[in-house]
Parts: structure tokens; sequence; C-alpha cells
């Protein structure tokens, strides 16, 4: 069990929050920009933009849900209350493609608009929440909740909470806690279950009582070979890194061959490539004793540092790529 | 006779919104925070029944005011209070400790004199309540 604390939190939700109803409703504003740039949740969503490619339905479902918490704000300043709406959500997707980022995020939006009065993130697994014993897994469950509320528990893989094929299986006690939890003290947490698309909806079938408590269901796409590619400069650029021209196209082969192949984890892939280039980068450089290194150098990535890869298998001996790999290549 | 145990205790029972907000003073200290229970409001009775384990690494109230509230529905009659831990090192005791559930009847305490040798006198108190066994005691 992981707990991410919120950004801001010493930050007091009341000052942006509140959704006591003015006694005077013409001193208000009923201005949605005024209450968006008051909240600083437009920032926010900029910085979604900015900082992570693609998932356009993803972002898509984040600003309606913004937008819908803003109009309640400003509906309950005119007395319209409609208590508060169920955020319970569920995504689905395959390895990689942001799920966890997403939910981490999607914290302090909800905290930003005074959805939820913390802003954290307690991610668990099945581990966490069901017990070994009789008895064991009512109080792990509870505990792991009292730590949630307040902010988001982030359940991964969620499927794992049910076993079919054993009837005394614990995790349905732990779900049906869940269940009272998520219908019941829906103001004190947000619960956000993730998983693989297929093994979700099975889920959801096999357990109706949940699927009926979650109002949004997000499905995060795969990630285009353009994308993917973008997320390569993105991730590049915040460590400092660039790659030259030619290492470059040798990304673009490299992405296309480890699509292809099993276990492929989407953008986590391309981070864990780019561990590895910079570690045959150093390796490379380091081997050049003797000699001043420029910054350019430093920074650089070079096609050797990525054609070493595995991933290139034999086709390291084309002709092309072999002048590439001339230099280091780890064995 | 109303029982005087920790901190508030001359004052009115705080109402939940108000021990919520000493659950987030707490809580934004650092402290953890456990419920406990006892039908025995000896003033010396001083360790009294877990209800539950003490709560680490809590960020928001509700989970303290959902083990209260489940701690008042299983002994609505019971003594039941909140301690607020502070486990920095060299600290590691108790910060604040409040009562926040009192049985409807408090019967109070009868003088209990003992002779001694020599014509001496040893002067105690007992609580009413504990006349009967534990668990019967009030309500
Ligand atoms: N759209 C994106 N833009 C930039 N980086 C991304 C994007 N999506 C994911 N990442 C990066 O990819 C890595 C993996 O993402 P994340 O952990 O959110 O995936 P996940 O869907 O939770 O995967 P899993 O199902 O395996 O848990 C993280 O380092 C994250 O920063
Ligand atoms: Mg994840």
């Amino acid at each position: 069990m992981t707990t991410v604390p919120a950004k801001d939190d010493q930050e007091d939700i009341e000052a942006t929050g509140g959704s006591g109803i003015a006694d005077d409703p013409s001193e208000i504003s009923l201005d949605p920009g005024a209450v968006l740039a008051d909240s600083g949740v437009e920032e926010l969503l900029a910085t979604l933009d900015a900082e992570l490619v693609g998932l356009a339905p993803v972002k898509t479902r984040i600003r309606e849900i913004a937008a819908l918490l803003l109009v309640e704000k400003l509906r309950a300043q005119v007395g319209l209350s409609a208590g508060p709406p169920s955020l319970h959500m569920s995504f689905t997707g395959n390895p990689g493609t942001g799920k966890t980022t997403i939910a981490m995020r999607m914290a302090e939006i909800l905290h930003r608009l005074g959805y939820v009065r913390k802003g954290h993130v307690v991610a668990v697994t099945r581990d966490d929440l069901v017990g070994q014993y009789i008895g064991h897994t009512a109080p792990k469950t509870r505990e792991v909740l009292k730590k949630a509320m307040g902010g988001v528990l982030f359940i991964d893989e969620a499927y794992y909470l049910y076993r079919p094929e054993n009837e005394r299986d614990y995790g349905q006690e732990s779900i049906e806690i869940l269940l009272q939890v998520m219908e019941n003290q829906r103001d004190d947490l947000v619960v956000i279950l993730a998983g693989y698309h297929d093994r979700m909806d099975r889920f959801f079938e096999s357990n109706p009582g949940i699927r009926s408590r979650i109002a949004h269901h997000i499905d995060f796409p795969d990630y285009t070979l353009d994308e993917l590619l973008a997320i390569a400069r993105l991730m590049l650029d915040q460590m400092h890194y660039r790659l030259s021209v030619e290492a470059e196209a040798a990304l673009v082969e490299y992405i296309e061959l480890r699509r292809s192949q099993p276990s492929f984890a989407n953008a986590r892939s391309i981070r864990n490539a780019l561990d590895r280039a910079r570690l045959r980068q150093a390796n490379r450089l380091v081997a050049r004793r003797g000699q001043e290194l420029t910054r350019e150098e430093l920074m650089t990535i070079e096609a050797q540092d990525i054609r070493a890869s595995r991933v290139f298998g034999e086709e390291v001996q084309e002709p092309e790529a072999a002048v590439d790999d001339s230099a280091v290549r780890p064995s | 006779m109303r029982i005087t145990q920790g901190t508030f205790s001359f004052l009115p029972d705080l109402t939940d919104d108000q021990i919520r907000a000493q659950i987030e003073y707490s809580l934004a200290q650092g402290w953890a925070l456990s419920v406990e229970y006892t039908d025995d409001p000896h003033p010396r009775n001083t360790y009294w029944e877990m209800f539950g384990m003490p709560m680490f690494d809590l960020r928001d109230a509700a989970g303290v005011m959902a083990e209260i509230a489940s701690a008042r529905a299983t002994f609505p009659d019971h003594y039941i209070k909140v301690n607020a831990f502070d486990s920095t090192h060299g600290v590691e005791s108790l910060r604040l400790s409040f009562i926040v559930n009192r049985p409807e009847r408090e019967p109070g305490f009868a003088l209990v004199r003992e002779e001694a040798a020599g014509r001496s006198i040893r002067y105690t108190v007992r609580s009413y309540a504990v006349d009967r066994p534990e668990g019967e005691r009030y309500g």
C-alpha cells in the first residue's frame, strides 16, 4: 500500500471550496469562469494537457467531471443542492496507459473543487484489503478505508478481489464492506478501481453491486506510435536529454518492434527503454576516459545507445544497424 | 455524579462537530488516534479496553468518527474516550485524551472506610456502578 500525499496538504479548502448557501445571493459570483479561476482547476487541467500525451477520452471525461462539480457548487450557492454526485470510477486499459498517473491527478482536481477534503491517494491491491484467515479481512479493509478517507482509494487490479473459483474466498467480504462505504460515505472518499479491460468487465458482471455504484467508467486506449514517440520526447525533455537524428530514427524502429512483442506496457515500456538507453550512454561516455566531454555529449543519446537493445535481436546484423551499433554493445 | 477524566471533561459534552475538530487538530499534529471504552469509572482506572487498533497514517477525521460511531453502537452505556498518541522519539505518549460517550446515569461513588491497625482509618472510593458485574453496570 502506498499513500501519496496531496500536493497542497496544508491548504485550507474552505478558502476555495465551501458550499454554504450565502445569505445574499446578489453578492456571490455565479460566473463559472470566476469560480474556475478561483479554484485553480484550470491550471491543473492545463498541466494535464501539457504533461500527458494523448488520452483524449480521459481528458474529456475529467473536464466533464470538473464542470459538473463546478456547476454543483454554483447551484449550491443559490440553494439548489442535489446532494453530492457519486464519483466512484473505474479505469480500464492495458498496462502503462496512465491509469495510476491519472488517478493521482484526479485526486488533486477533486480536492481543488472541494469534493474530497484532503486530496491524498491511497493505492492498494488485493493483499492490502483481504486477510489470510477468518476475521482478518474486515479489520484490514476498514483500516485501509479509514486511511483513504478525505481522499481517493485506488484499487489496482481490482478483479483479484473476487475469486469465483473459491466460494470461501475472503475477497467477497472485502467487497461487501467496500460497497457499504461507497454507498454511505460518498462524501468521505472516492473509490477508483483499475485493471485490464476484459477482466474488469468480468468482475463487474459477477459484482453488479459494484458496477451500479460506479458512475464513471473510463477506458484508457493504447497509445499510437506517434503518441509513444511524443511520450518519449516528453520524458527525455524532463530528464534533460536529447536524441540525435539517428537515435530518433532508431527509437521509431525500436517502438515499432517493441509494440509487437508480448509484455509491451505502453508508456512504461518507453520509460524503461529510455532508462536503459541512459545506462548505455553513460557506459559509452565513461569508456572515453581522458577526454573532455561537452555539455552536448552529456545530453545526447546516440542511435547506438538504442540499437544495442535486445529488442533489435538479429537485426543488429543488418549492415546499417551494425555500423551504428559498433561502439558499445554489452554482451 | 459526572465523571471528569481527561481533557474538556469540565465542559459540557462535546458535540460531534467539536469532536471532529479536535481529531482534525490531532491528525494535523501527526498524532495517532485510538478509541477506548470501560464501564469502571474509578479515577485510577487509566487503562481502558481498546476498541480496535490505534489508527496510524490517517488523513481525515472521518475514519475516526466512524470508529467512534461504531463504538457507541456497541457500547452505548459505557464510557468511551478518544486518545491522541504522539510517537515522536522522546515523547511517545498521549497528548490528548477526552471522553466522547458516557452512560446516561452516573450513580457516583461511595466513601469506603477501612478500619486499620491501631484504630486508624483508611479511606477509599468505590463506584456504585461496580456493584454489578462488568458489562451490566449501566443502562
Ligand atoms: N500520456 C502519457 N504521457 C506521458 N507519460 C505517460 C503517459 N501515460 C503514462 N505515462 C508514464 O508511463 C508510466 C506508466 O504509467 P502508469 O503507471 O500510470 O500506467 P498504468 O496504466 O497505471 O499501468 P499498470 O496497469 O501497469 O498499473 C508512468 O511513468 C507515466 O508517467
Ligand atoms: Mg498502475
